[in-house]
């Protein structure tokens, strides 16, 4: 436990230390979400009905910015030969930097989500919806996003294969989240949809740690 | 003991070596010694579990390492080409990291062991190549254990701090400790063994 806590808290201390990751991320989420009034007009009767796609859409392009350094740092300076020597097994030590790289680069996003999804004319049910389908769904942007980070960590400029082998695998969570802030603005049960969310993060839970461990063995041989 | 028996390595298609077999008791130091590809770093990296050999084996006290990988990998510290060292933080707080992962303490004594007091606390990105090294061995002292494998730990080293290492290592040894070391650079230990892998033709013991 200490082991996975050490390299927890020295993740977000890294990325308070090098505070631009985090910066860009939030940056690249406010200007792509501000961009879409700007091209699709201002009537605000459109900005609601598209605000749950933006948002998610926004988040899931956001995460994949800082995606491709979630291993590839460690990588090329010789840090992650020495985690993978021990004493916690890869699988924790992929939770580890995956639940850091949640907390500093979607929750920022999460949390100012509100904001913009108030600029955006959504609802107050819609934005509710919106932050807990995020807080629900999210987890999988980045356990997800760590299997393609493992397969494209020894390769230069990764960044593009790893949005093209992600971006599908984002599909099913992007349906499920937006259908969960639409049933909410219609006033329509969300449990099912934020319950498929949690399902899809369970699964990526189980699925991540064993997959993206076998990608970081396979680069470090 | 650490015993290597009938190790091979291919990689990319290329044999590297084969049939090599040799034993590292405690308080010994095996300079392993070759001409650039003669494949030290892959020997030494297989040794430490990063590489997987195309053949043989490795017994570390007796036990083959494979049966109990995990005691096995807390019985040595491995120092590489690359610093594992993180260029936002200190090399106090690298340490502070590692120590803490492994589960072990002794953080002064390890700074102090390496001369690195007066630079515990600047990020590692503004110190020199010898002060990375230095603050990347402190690993050794940091985090005890009875096998170091290092893979060129004096490249950027001045005389001053070759010889503070050679110290160093010459009391792991003393203390009971053991070495498998890679080197361009002569230590001058004086009591080393030697297994140089040019003359290693597809067969040594």
């Amino acid at each position: 436990m200490n082991a996975f806590t050490g390299l927890f808290v020295r993740d977000l201390r890294l990325a308070y230390r090098q505070g631009s990751a985090v910066t860009l991320t939030l940056a690249f989420f406010v200007i792509a979400v501000t961009l879409f009034p700007l091209g699709v007009g201002p009537e605000l009767s459109v900005l609601a009905r598209i605000a749950p796609g933006v948002l998610w859409v926004g988040a899931l392009l956001s995460c994949l910015l800082t995606l491709d350094r979630l291993f590839q740092a460690d990588y090329e300076d010789g840090t992650l030969e020495q985690l993978m020597k021990g004493p916690l097994p890869i699988i924790f030590v992929v939770l580890a930097k995956v639940f850091a790289h949640w907390v500093t680069s979607i929750l920022p996003l999460i949390l100012i989500t509100p904001i913009l999804a108030g600029s955006l004319n959504m609802p107050g049910d819609g934005i509710w919806a919106i932050v807990t389908a995020l807080l629900i769904g999210s987890p999988v942007l980045s356990l997800i996003g760590a299997i393609g980070a493992g397969l494209t960590v020894a390769m230069r400029r990764g960044g593009v294969l790893l949005s093209l082998l992600i971006l599908p695998l984002y599909i099913p969570v992007l349906i499920f989240g937006v259908a969960a802030v639409e049933a909410a603005i219609a006033m329509l049960p969300v449990a099912p949809h934020l319950m498929l969310l949690g399902g899809l993060s369970l699964g990526a839970l189980v699925v991540s740690p064993l997959a993206s461990a076998a990608a970081l063995k396979l680069a470090v041989e | 003991m650490l015993t290597v028996e009938n190790l091979e390595c291919i990689r990319q298609e290329k044999l590297i070596f084969s049939g090599l077999s040799f034993q590292l008791q405690a308080g010994e130091v095996l300079w392993v010694k070759g001409r650039n590809g003669a494949g030290k770093s892959s020997l030494l990296r297989i040794v430490a579990q990063f590489l997987k050999p195309s053949a043989g084996k490795i017994f570390w006290q007796g036990n083959e390492i494979a049966e109990d990988p995990d005691s096995y990998l807390k019985s040595f510290e491995y120092i590489g080409h690359q610093d594992a060292l993180k260029s936002a933080l200190s090399p106090r707080e690298n340490l502070q990291f590692w120590m803490q992962y492994r589960g072990s303490n002794g953080l002064d004594g390890a700074l102090a062991a390496l001369e690195l007091n007066e630079i515990a606390d600047y990020p590692v990105r503004n110190l020199s190549a010898g002060q990375k090294k230095r603050s990347n061995l402190a690993r050794l002292i940091a985090c005890p254990a009875p096998l170091w494998i290092l893979d060129e730990p004096i490249s950027s080293l001045d005389s001053h701090h070759i010889d503070l290492f050679r110290n160093l290592l010459m009391k792991h040894v003393e203390n009971g400790g053991m070495a498998l070391l890679a080197t361009h650079q002569d230590l001058k230990l004086g009591n080393e063994r030697v297994l140089n892998l040019d003359t290693i033709e597809r067969g040594f013991s």
